[in-house]
Order: C-alpha cells, then sequence, then structure tokens
C-alpha cells in the first residue's frame, strides 16, 4: 500500500482485549456522561428570542417577583446535545423487545404521531363553543364506538387519565349504584395476584380490602370466593387473563355468583391484548372494565406517561357514569357537561378531571385501531398469544413454569426463581439480561408466585427477536441455576452499575441543591 | 399488517413448537360461549396508513384551529409558543416509547430529566421538593387536599371562591366519597376575590386552604395574609397555579407561605390539546415529603460510587404499599414533564421573564382596548395575562357569535357557570405571547358589531 503525501496509511492496531482504560472524559466511545443543566459552565442564559415588550403600567398588584428563580437557560444546541445525549441512556422498544409483563410494550406507530399532530386536533382548546369542535367531538365518539364493540359492553366514560384513574372510575360507579339502591357495602374482594392499583384504588373509593385466593391451578378459587359472598360484599376487582397470564375459564360464574349476592364486577382491562377480537369482557358478565389505551391500544409510554383509561360499564351501571362524556344528538355533536347533565344523566357520581379526557391519547388509539380494524386486532391476540407461548415452551426446560403444566398461557408467560443456585436471585438474572442487550421482564410481580418472572413480548416481534431472546435468556438462566457469582456483578455493560436505593432513600436529595452537590464531590 | 411481523410459516412453525393444531386451542381456557368465532361485525377491516391519513384528517378540518384565528381562551390551558425542537426532542425514540423508570441501569435518560424537572418545578413554585408529575392541575389540586387531610387529622377543607370550577367540581366528587367536607363559594364578579370569607372562615377544624394564584377571573390573591391565618390556626395553605408563565412575572406561593404548590404545567411544552393530556405539578416543604403523591427521583451512586438517579421513597406507592398508599397513581404524565423541562431549560429564567413581560403587556394593551367599547367593563384590578371583562348582555351567546365572525374571543362565565345568574355577562378573555396587535384589533371590531 503506497502512502499519500500525508502520511496516512491504514493500519489495524492491536486486536487484543482492552483493560478498562479509563479516559480523560469518563466518556466510552458512545456512551457519554451529561452534567445537569445546573451544573453546566457555560449557560447561554436562553435559548429563545423574544423581541421586547411593549413598555406598559403594571397591573401585577404589587407581586412582581423581587428574587431570582434560578432556573439556567441554554441556547437551542446546548439543549439539543443535553437532550440527545441523555435519551441514549435509555432501553426503549425502538431498540428491542421489552418484555414487561402486563405492560403491553409493544411498537408505538409513527402514524399516530402524524395524526396526533395534526392542527386541528392538536390546537384546539377545550372550552371552544363545542359548534367549532366537531371533527373533535367526533372522533371520541367513534373511539367510544369501538371500545364499546371490542368490549360488548353498553357505554363508555372517556374522561379517565389512566389505568389507575379508570380503576377509580369504576369503582366509584359502583359504589354510587350500591349506594342508590340504598345498599351501601363495606368490602372489595381482591385477588391477592393483582396489580397494586387494585387494592389502593379499592380502599381511596372507601372500601376495606379482602384476599381472594388462588387455585393450584393459579386461578380465583370459586369456592372460596362463593363462600365469602355476602351482603357487605359490594364487588370483586379481577383482572382477566389474570396477572399470572391465565384466562379465568370460572369468569362468568364469578360474575353471576357475584350478582346474585348483590354485588358488582370490575375488571381490570390491562391484559385485554390476550382477548381484543376474540372475547368481549361483556359477554363474561362484567359491569365495568378500564382500558388502558397505552397499553393494547399503542399510545406510547413516554417514561412513565401520559396514559388514558377510558371505561366501559354494563347497563346497570351507565346512569352513575362521570362527566362529561360526548353525545350525538342528530347530525352534531355535543359535550354533556354538568349543566345538562341534570336532566338526562342525573345520577352522574360526578366530574374526575378538568376537561374531557386525553383526546392526544384518543387520536393515536383511533389511528391504531383503523389501522389495524376488526380484522387485524383478532390477529394481534392471536399473535401476542402465540408469541408468549412460544416463550413458555422454548424456555420450560431451564426455567420453572409454575403453570406451564396445567395448559397455555394468553399473552404472558410466567417463570420463577426455583432452581437458581448459590443463592442468586431473580434480581440477578434481570441485571444480567441488561447486559445481553435486554430491558428486564416484569419482576416479583405477581406476588403469589416466588421470585416471579413475567414476559410479555406482544405480538409486534418476529420470530426472529423471539428466538434471539430466547437464546440469551436461556444463557443467563442457565448461569442462574449454576450459581455463577459473576450475575451478582451484573449489569458491568450498562451506563451505570447497580444504583444503591437504601442510600436514596436514607437521605432522599429530590432537588439539585448547589451546596450539597459541591460536598459530595469532594 | 404493517405492524405485525409475524409471517404465516412463522406461525405454523411456531404451533408446531408449542403442540397446537391452530390458535384455536391456544384459547381452550376461554367458555365456549364467550369464544367469538369470527372478528366482530359493524366494524371496518384493516387500512392503509394512507386511508386513515384521510379519514382522521377529515375530522381534523372540521375544527376551528387556535393558530389560524385570533385566540383568547385561557382558563386553565393556556395557548403559548412552543420552540420547534421540543417536539422534535420529545419524539426521540428512547424517549417516546421508553417505559417508567424501573431498571435504573439503563434508564438514566429518564431519570436525569426527572430529577432536573422536579428542581425546576420546585424553584418555581418556591418550594422544597416537587415530584414527577401528575395527570394534571385538578387532580393534583385534589391530591394536594387529600395530603393536607393526612397530615393535619383534619377534614375540612376551604375552597376559595376563585378556584378553577372544573377544580371544584373534582374537588366535590372526590369529597363524597371520602366524606371530606369542602366549603365551597361562587366567585363575584368583581375586583376583590374572597379572601375576606377566606379569613373568616379558617378554624381549628380546617386542614387547608386552597387558593387559585391568579385565579379564574385572572385576579391576583394576597396569598401571605391567608398563609399566616392558616398557620395560625394549624391549617396549611394549599396554592393553585394554573398558569405557570405567570411565575415569571409574580412572586412564587412558596416565598408567600404555601405548604403545598400544585398546579397545571401545559403552558410550558405541551400544546391545547384540546384538554389533554396535561402535567400535573406538584411541590411541597421538605417536612411533607413522606406524604406526599406520585413518583420521586432522587439522586443516589452506583457500585463504581458514579452518581446516577433512582425512582425513591416507593413505599408511600401503590406497588409496594397498595391498599395503605398516598395514592393510587401509577402512569403519570412523563412524556409532558420531559416536554415542560425542555422548554423550561430552553427559555431559562431570563426567557421566562421576557415571555411572562410580553404577555402581561399584551395583556394590558388589550384590556385598554377592550374597555374602549362601550358597554365593556373592566372587571380586575390585578391580572397578570388573563382578565375579565363585564358586557353589558349575556357573554355566552356573544361569544358564539364571534365564533361565527372567526374569533374565538374568549370563555363565558355561563359556560363556566351555568345558572350563576349575576356571572352571565361575565366574558374571561387570556392574552399570551401568540397574540398580534392584528388579533386585538379583530377582537374589539367583531365583539363592538355583536354587542350593537
Amino acid at each position: 500500500m503506497s502512502m499519500n503525501a500525508s502520511g496516512w496509511k491504514p493500519e489495524m492496531g492491536s486486536g487484543e482485549k482492552a483493560e478498562q482504560v479509563e479516559t480523560f472524559t469518563g466518556n466510552r466511545a458512545l456512551m457519554l456522561e451529561e452534567p445537569l443543566i445546573f451544573e453546566m459552565e457555560e449557560e447561554a442564559g436562553t435559548g429563545v428570542d423574544f423581541a421586547p415588550a411593549a413598555k406598559v403600567q403594571s397591573r401585577l398588584g404589587g407581586f412582581e417577583r423581587n428574587k431570582p428563580i434560578n432556573l439556567p437557560g441554554l441556547s437551542e444546541p446546548q439543549a439539543v446535545r443535553h437532550y440527545t445525549r441523555l435519551s441514549r441512556q435509555n432501553y426503549a422498544i425502538d431498540l428491542g423487545l421489552f418484555p414487561l409483563g402486563s405492560c403491553t410494550m409493544k411498537h408505538n406507530p409513527r402514524l399516530n404521531e402524524k395524526v396526533a399532530r395534526m392542527p386541528g386536533f392538536a390546537d384546539i382548546h377545550p372550552l371552544q363553543p363545542v359548534d367549532t369542535v366537531q371533527g373533535a367531538l367526533q372522533l371520541v365518539a367513534n373511539l367510544g364506538e369501538w371500545l364499546i364493540k371490542l368490549t360488548g359492553m353498553h357505554s363508555v366514560a372517556m374522561s379517565p387519565k389512566a389505568g389507575a384513574h379508570g380503576e377509580l372510575c369504576g369503582l366509584l360507579a359502583i359504589r354510587s349504584a350500591l349506594e342508590a339502591r340504598g345498599d351501601a357495602r363495606q368490602v372489595i374482594l381482591v385477588p391477592e395476584s393483582a396489580h397494586g392499583t387494585n387494592p389502593a384504588t379499592a380502599a381511596f373509593a372507601g372500601y376495606r380490602v379482602e384476599n381472594i385466593p388462588a387455585n393450584e391451578r393459579g386461578r380465583v378459587d370459586l369456592d372460596a370466593l362463593k363462600a365469602r359472598l355476602g351482603p357487605d360484599v359490594a364487588g370483586v376487582m379481577i383482572t382477566n387473563p389474570n396477572t399470572c397470564g391465565l384466562f379465568e375459564p370460572d369468569m362468568t360464574e364469578i360474575s353471576k355468583a357475584v350478582h346474585e349476592a348483590g354485588g358488582l364486577v370490575y375488571c381490570d382491562g390491562a391484559n385485554f391484548n390476550a382477548i381484543v377480537g376474540r372475547v368481549r369482557p361483556g359477554d363474561l358478565g362484567i359491569d365495568a372494565m378500564h382500558i388502558n389505551l397505552h397499553k393494547t391500544f399503542s399510545t406510547p409510554h413516554g417514561g412513565g406517561g401520559p396514559g388514558s383509561g377510558p371505561v366501559v360499564f354494563s347497563e346497570a351501571l351507565t346512569p352513575f357514569a362521570p362527566l362529561p362524556f360526548v353525545e350525538q344528538q342528530g347530525e352534531r355533536f355535543v359535550l354533556i357537561e354538568e349543566e345538562t347533565a341534570e336532566e338526562h344523566h342525573s345520577q352522574n357520581f360526578g366530574r374526575m378531571t378538568a376537561f374531557h379526557g386525553q383526546m392526544g391519547m384518543f387520536t393515536r388509539a383511533m389511528s391504531y385501531i383503523l389501522s389495524h380494524g376488526a380484522d387485524g386486532l383478532r390477529q394481534v391476540s392471536e399473535d401476542a398469544v402465540l408469541n408468549a407461548n412460544y416463550i413458555l415452551r422454548e424456555l420450560e426446560d431451564v426455567l420453572d413454569a409454575p403453570f406451564g403444566a396445567s395448559g397455555p398461557c394468553m399473552h404472558e408467560a410466567l417463570f420463577s426463581d426455583k432452581g437458581f443456585g448459590g443463592g442468586l436471585s431473580t434480581l440477578d438474572l434481570a441485571k444480567a439480561l441488561i447486559d445481553e442487550g435486554y430491558h428486564p421482564m416484569t419482576m416479583y410481580f405477581p406476588l403469589v408466585v416466588h421470585g416471579a418472572m413475567l414476559i410479555e413480548p406482544t405480538e409486534t416481534e418476529s420470530k426472529a427477536t423471539l428466538d434471539q431472546f430466547i437464546g440469551a435468556l436461556r444463557s443467563v438462566a442457565q448461569r442462574a441455576k449454576a450459581g455463577d457469582e459473576s450475575l451478582k456483578a451484573a449489569p458491568i455493560h450498562a451506563p451505570r452499575r447497580r444504583l444503591d436505593e437504601t442510600q436514596a432513600a436514607r437521605k432522599p436529595v429530590l432537588v439539585y441543591k448547589e451546596a450539597v452537590q459541591a460536598q459530595a464531590a469532594e | 399488517m404493517r405492524y405485525l411481523p409475524l409471517a404465516d410459516s412463522d406461525r405454523q412453525e411456531m404451533l408446531r413448537a408449542v403442540g397446537a393444531r391452530s390458535v384455536d386451542d391456544l384459547f381452550v381456557d376461554v367458555p365456549e360461549a364467550a369464544r367469538l368465532s369470527g372478528k366482530i361485525e359493524g366494524l371496518a377491516d384493516h387500512a392503509s396508513e394512507m386511508s386513515v391519513e384521510r379519514q382522521l384528517g377529515a375530522l381534523a378540518r372540521e375544527n376551528i384551529v387556535a393558530g389560524e384565528v385570533p385566540f383568547f381562551l385561557g382558563c386553565g390551558a393556556y395557548k403559548h409558543h412552543i420552540p420547534a425542537s421540543v417536539d422534535h426532542l420529545i419524539q426521540r425514540g428512547e424517549f417516546l416509547t421508553s417505559y417508567t423508570p424501573y431498571q435504573p441501569e439503563i434508564a438514566q435518560g429518564t431519570l436525569q430529566v426527572l430529577f432536573e424537572f422536579q428542581t425546576q418545578v420546585a424553584r418555581l413554585y418556591g418550594c422544597d421538593v416537587a415530584n414527577a408529575s401528575m395527570y394534571d392541575g385538578s387532580t393534583a389540586c385534589w391530591e394536594a387536599i387529600a395530603m393536607a387531610r393526612r397530615i393535619t387529622k383534619r377534614g375540612k377543607a376551604i375552597l376559595s371562591a376563585g378556584l378553577h370550577p372544573h377544580y371544584v367540581s373534582v374537588a366535590q366528587t372526590m369529597a363524597r366519597f371520602t366524606g371530606d367536607l369542602l366549603d365551597v363559594a361562587l366567585p363575584e364578579l368583581s375586583a376583590e376575590t374572597d379572601i375576606d370569607r377566606l379569613l373568616a372562615s379558617i378554624d381549628a377544624e380546617t386542614s387547608c386552604v386552597v387558593v387559585q394564584y391568579p385565579d379564574i377571573f385572572g385576579r391576583i390573591p394576597d396569598l401571605s395574609v391567608i398563609a399566616d391565618k392558616a398557620h395560625a390556626a394549624g391549617a396549611l395553605l394549599v396554592a393553585v397555579v394554573t398558569e405557570t408563565v405567570a411565575l415569571g412575572a409574580i412572586r412564587s406561593p412558596g416565598e408567600m407561605g404555601a405548604d403545598i404548590v400544585v398546579g397545571e404545567g401545559q403552558s410550558i411544552g405541551v400544546g391545547l390539546n384540546f384538554g389533554g393530556p396535561y402535567v400535573g405539578l406538584f411541590a411541597c416543604k421538605e417536612k411533607f415529603v413522606r406524604q406526599m403523591p406520585g413518583r420521586l427521583c432522587g439522586e443516589t451512586v452506583d457500585a463504581e460510587g458514579k452518581r446516577g438517579f433512582v425512582l425513591t421513597l416507593s413505599t408511600r406507592e401503590q406497588h409496594i404499599r397498595r391498599e395503605k398508599a398516598t395514592s393510587n397513581i401509577c402512569t403519570n404524565s412523563g412524556l409532558c414533564a420531559l416536554a415542560f423541562s425542555i422548554h423550561m431549560t430552553l427559555l431559562g429564567e431570563e426567557g421566562l421573564r421576557q415571555m411572562a413581560a410580553i404577555n402581561h403587556a399584551r395583556a394590558v394593551q388589550a384590556a385598554d382596548r377592550l374597555t374602549q367599547l362601550p358597554g365593556v367593563e373592566l372587571v380586575n384590578d390585578s391580572f397578570f395575562n388573563e382578565f375579565t371583562v363585564r358586557l353589558p348582555k349575556e357573554a355566552r351567546p356573544v361569544v358564539r357569535a364571534l365564533a361565527d365572525r372567526g374569533v374565538l374571543g374568549g370563555v363565558s362565565l355561563g359556560r363556566l357557570y351555568p345558572g350563576a345568574e349575576a356571572l352571565q355577562n361575565g366574558l374571561v378573555v387570556a392574552v399570551t405571547e401568540v397574540v398580534t396587535d392584528e388579533d386585538i384589533e379583530a377582537l374589539a371590531t367583531a365583539l363592538q358589531e355583536v354587542l350593537a
């Protein structure tokens, strides 16, 4: 190879495994450390240009700010760089399989983002006269119709802002219905395997929570439930499929028994992805169910929200649904708020939020639903269930599947830490999975299985990605069962090693304080 | 179908691997009577991107867009200019499609943003600590009332008449079920807030006084006077801020003595979105932190001694405490909190103060112009970017008539307080930095016509 005039020639250098060489910056090539905005030495002051304000006589009533707020400002290049560098420290669905059980981490279609940003949806105010927002109201009404038809229920409340908010909506409707009957009751029954929001919500709605035991097949013990039902039981909160990833085959009997005892049935719809298009919860006798639009209907998780939790109701609960909601009157769509509610919906239990609900999530969900259609949605649940069963069967020789022998799972597969050697735990396995390039599955939930690992692949994973994940999980599971101590050091390749959560809770530092940070650096 | 990667050959192979003849075998636990043999009737089949865009685009075009007409609506949701980079950054897949940061080693992006967000909110509100967001201002307001009850162990909250009526309605709904007593009152169409009523009502049974700042009419109440009286009686002051930009011009509620400050962050980074998703802000004094609802992000170190961030104090929360949790909230408003933080970082204190100054100046100019119209009286003495005028006739039909003329002229009190006769001639007008001289002139002209 000839050299050019500048002296450059290709050189491979050494291929020997590098020791952990310290860099001056602390960076490791594309893995970049990033300070807090409050720590940046050079701060532009602001990255937004404004024309000067006109000089006016202040009408602020003497409440003008006289102290600095102390907020740093970055120029646009600095800000873009700051947030881009931070984003690269996150795992995401866009990067790879995100196997969190009961979270339904499916692909978030970009068409959803385009539709949500159409000015006719994004740039309208909730209090505009309704005749100026008919298209928006129609979308909300249409989405409501789809949700009603998919669930086989009677009506829908669109306003709850997330799943837990929807759970509260359902329980408050149940409580209102019973009080209207002059039959207020004190107890709600919740399976031990339920998501934490269920008992929290029931307590908030003013109920005492009691557990329903599970049978050895991981389902609700119907006999134990029937034995407990009585005049003090307002109802049950059931997740179906349940949090062990199993369909409750006795669901219709459960609903019947609860109704016969004078109670009502709340269904947690977090696992709707397993049955959408194949089973209508309404056919199973339930009275209320929230739907997580950010799960089954693909609206993005966004690092912790926003979500949306519309609630479908049976005929019995429909009169108690909260305000506001959209109604079609002839050719026109109207918003039923406090004013008009008195006439036709006088038993509504009130209002759960300002304005009307998560329009930004409605547009995204509508885009998803129209894209899939009735045929596509049925395929969604089929592929979701097939993918989960594939994972279950391919791994049950190396990981203990407590309910694997009793039949197929639904959209999620459940394993336990049985057989792990050397004092290793589910946590250790999960941290090792991070090094393999995956976000861990849901850990230690449901509570009824020791060291639980709940895996929900969703339908948007190809067979190839499933096989890669299965291979990685097989490898770390084998290491766990062999008592491989190196798992305790995991993760070693992530932007951070294991973080000290005990210290974080013992001495909480929740905001940046100049003096505190300087001390820590010493 | 474009979002479903499995090929039929994959499905066949996988069915063989799980020992099923068809996917129906996997649904064996579903009772016969509940099984749908085919797709649900009466619903359309799948559609291409092009078709979906067309259908939904048609619905979108039926609406009058705030950015395309003279626009003066506020009352808890405000139109501000959001810098272009905000929307690009929140759409990065690592932010958009990430999850709650339960595995902190691979979520430092989200966690560091939350720490910065908490710090920004605490400083804006003049408080010691803030959480990682609530759904919106109205639910944050209720959670503050519930928190005040837990702290003081008293069951009566006094709500100022200037609190947004939707926020009042949410609190009343929840209080019906929790047994909290709420002392509420309708506002009066006058320059004075109901501060006298509040001061007179505070007693030994009061858990908190809830005061909106600026209030629903845009009036700015003296929080420190209320704080003093509340504290003397062993009660808390909860301040509610529905327009974050106001804090670029007026003093923080925390420095005026508020114990808990909540509000709506929508003005910063989050567009109008027809009412949601928004972002609830929640801040308080350090001593109350273990009673706070919602997620909290805290600083710590990793096994190599490097600084990092984690969700902390989780024993307050539903996934640990279940029925004893401080709130049932799980998913909150992460992406909107990110948008808020990015916008606030781009603004900085300098930009926020400039933005606030422009808002106030435009509002003053608009108020002066509108009060030139015969019969239009300004109700407020004080205001930031929102004020109330008394019209010579009922405001609600006026608003509709203005809309017919292509002007979105404000929120009528008839819309917010139907049936409250004394308020029916009131119109709340919000004026932000997006409002131009031409817009103000268009509103004045149209209003003059409608009132004639």
